[in-house]
């Protein structure tokens, strides 16, 4: 399991909160090769970022190898007070995982 | 040739190997700044710290996109940590440093009046710890760049303010001033070709930047890095796109290169550490 | 062959650490809302993946949809691009890259109380339309913009 991969940001505004997320990941294509081996480079990317509020899932991205290296998402939603949590997580293509909390500020 | 020399002696500077005797540092600092602030008007004077992003907007606003969570944040951190955490002898940077290193870097490169040498920020934190027995830190990437990016991000918004004390670094200031303007390598281009002459101008699909604000931002976070990297990591990659033989970081070329450089950029406010492409 | 070994090593590293997690649970079998998409992200076209993920490529151009991307990218593995739309009950928001070897780069679903909004950094291999779609109750929306992608001069 990962970890420390993501950093949050939760922010009100009204009654909007807008989350962003910077994510460390290669994001590897798959398409990429290897400068000492010459063998392709295995895709490895992340497929899946699960965004929980208060325990409740509110927001999936599901992505692709098309997504930059160390990604970013931000993304926003209406119905949270401020100090609620927001939990994002990851599964990347291999199976590994992170997962990080912020409160909304 | 002739449109350089032309634009040179507009700019009340000569193009090739001079050196005059009595240089007048503050003079040339207002004829170099009039200079792009004439070629770019609507440009407010601090917003040349942020380079091209102050004179493009389709590149200002992808770089306000990365600016909005920029890869750099983590180094911050690490800086932080690397500046507070003592040396193996207990002492720490901030033995080293005013103020314990926090909001001094528009003050560097400064000229070191008793070594008559320019000091650069990279150097001193070197020199820093080797005076406390520690193993000197690469000076182009890694660990080095964290503390420059923590110290950096506490200087910003502070005004750049390198100074001239006396004839020696008047001298060291001509000799940086003498390089930018000489020509190099196989493309036989000066740093003032792309800079001066066709800032503003594409290079392929490249915007060239003015040189003033060229150094209130590091360390930089270049997309083509993929890392933070200094400004001399910078004068090397420009050194080798002229096919040129680039300097040794730190070198007396380099660092009377950045002396005069960050001289030329006085007045402009600190802004690193920051993303580029 | 020492770099043949460190290779086969690798890959039995991996597979070992994708055992261990889905034994443990850390792995869903699928989101709570559905499964990943293979078949769509692995389409090589843009109407193909569409079909895939959405069971049709027809989509009505919306005024209501912002897509903002550069107009030449400034480095094309990290093009910012947002999507801001005002159609009323969006269900997701997807971007298709049409030049890149699988054209649909990522599907977001929203529940309700989700703003129609996301901003994402995208990897595009040369000029090409990147296409945005929404899809509400009432279909698939969509707008597309140009964004180039071109050669710098300045490397180093």
């Amino acid at each position: 399991m990962a970890t420390g991969t993501i950093k949050i940001r939760a922010q009100m505004t009204g009654d909007s909160t807008e989350v962003k997320a910077l994510f460390k990941h290669d994001m590897e294509t798959g398409l990429r090769k290897d400068k000492t081996t010459g063998e392709k480079i295995p895709a490895m990317f992340i497929k899946e970022v699960t965004c929980e509020h208060n325990g409740k899932a509110v927001f999936v991205a599901k992505w692709n190898v098309s997504i930059s290296k160390d990604p970013y998402l931000s993304f926003k939603f209406k119905g949270a007070a401020k100090g609620d949590t927001v939990k994002i997580s990851w599964v990347d293509s291999k199976g590994d995982t992170d997962s990080s909390t912020a409160q909304v500020a | 040739m002739r449109k350089l020399l032309a634009l040179a002696a507009a700019a009340s500077f000569v193009v090739g190997p001079v050196v005059t005797a009595h240089a007048d540092p503050a003079a040339d600092q207002a004829t170099f700044q009039n200079f792009f602030k004439q070629k770019f008007p609507d440009v407010k004077f601090a917003e040349f710290s942020n380079g091209v992003y102050a004179i493009d907007a389709d590149s200002r606003s992808q770089w306000q996109a990365i600016e909005e969570f920029p890869p750099y944040e983590a180094a911050i951190e690490d800086g932080q940590r690397m500046l507070k955490t003592p040396f193996a002898n207990g002492k720490s940077y901030a033995d080293c440093f005013e103020n314990g290193g926090i909001g001094i870097v528009h003050k560097y490169p400064f000229f070191d009046t008793k070594r008559n040498e320019v000091i650069t920020l990279p150097l001193a934190i070197n020199e820093c710890r080797k005076s406390h027995n520690e193993k000197p830190l690469n000076l182009n990437r890694g660990d080095i760049t964290s503390l420059l990016a923590y110290m950096a991000f506490t200087t910003r918004g502070k005004i750049s303010k390198v100074e001239i004390p006396n004839d020696a670094a008047k001298a060291a200031y001509e000799s940086g001033k003498k390089y930018y303007y000489t020509r190099r390598g196989q493309l036989n281009m000066a740093c003032a070709h792309c800079h001066v002459d066709n800032a503003g101008k594409r290079i392929r699909s490249d915007l060239l930047s003015p040189p003033i604000g060229h150094t209130t931002h590091w360390p930089v976070f270049r997309g083509q890095w993929d890392e933070l990297g200094t400004l001399q990591r910078r004068f090397s990659g420009c050194n080798e796109q002229v096919r040129a033989k680039a300097s040794a970081p730190e070198s007396v070329e380099y660092r009377n290169l950045e002396y005069f450089l960050t001289y030329m950029s006085n007045g402009l406010p600190m802004n690193g550490p920051a993303f580029r492409k | 062959m020492i770099i043949k070994r460190r290779t086969f090593l690798k890959g039995t590293v991996a597979t070992g650490a994708l055992t261990v997690a889905v034994g443990s649970g850390f792995i869903k079998p699928g989101s709570v809302m559905a499964a990943w998409p293979e078949e769509a992200f692995t389409q090589k076209a843009t109407a193909d993946a569409m079909s895939k993920l959405f069971g049709s490529a027809s989509t009505t151009e919306s005024g209501e949809i912002d897509l903002k991307t550069p107009d030449i990218a400034e480095n094309g593995a990290v093009v910012p691009v947002s999507v801001t739309t005002s159609l009323a009950g969006v269900q997701s928001i997807s971007i298709f890259i049409d030049k890149n070897p699988q054209p649909l780069a990522c599907s977001c679903e929203l529940t309700p109380g989700v703003e129609g909004y996301v901003s994402t950094r995208i990897k595009m291999g040369e000029t090409s339309n990147v296409i945005a779609v929404v899809k509400t109750a009432k279909g698939l929306f969509s707008t597309k913009r140009m964004v180039k992608v071109t050669i710098g001069g300045c490397g180093g």
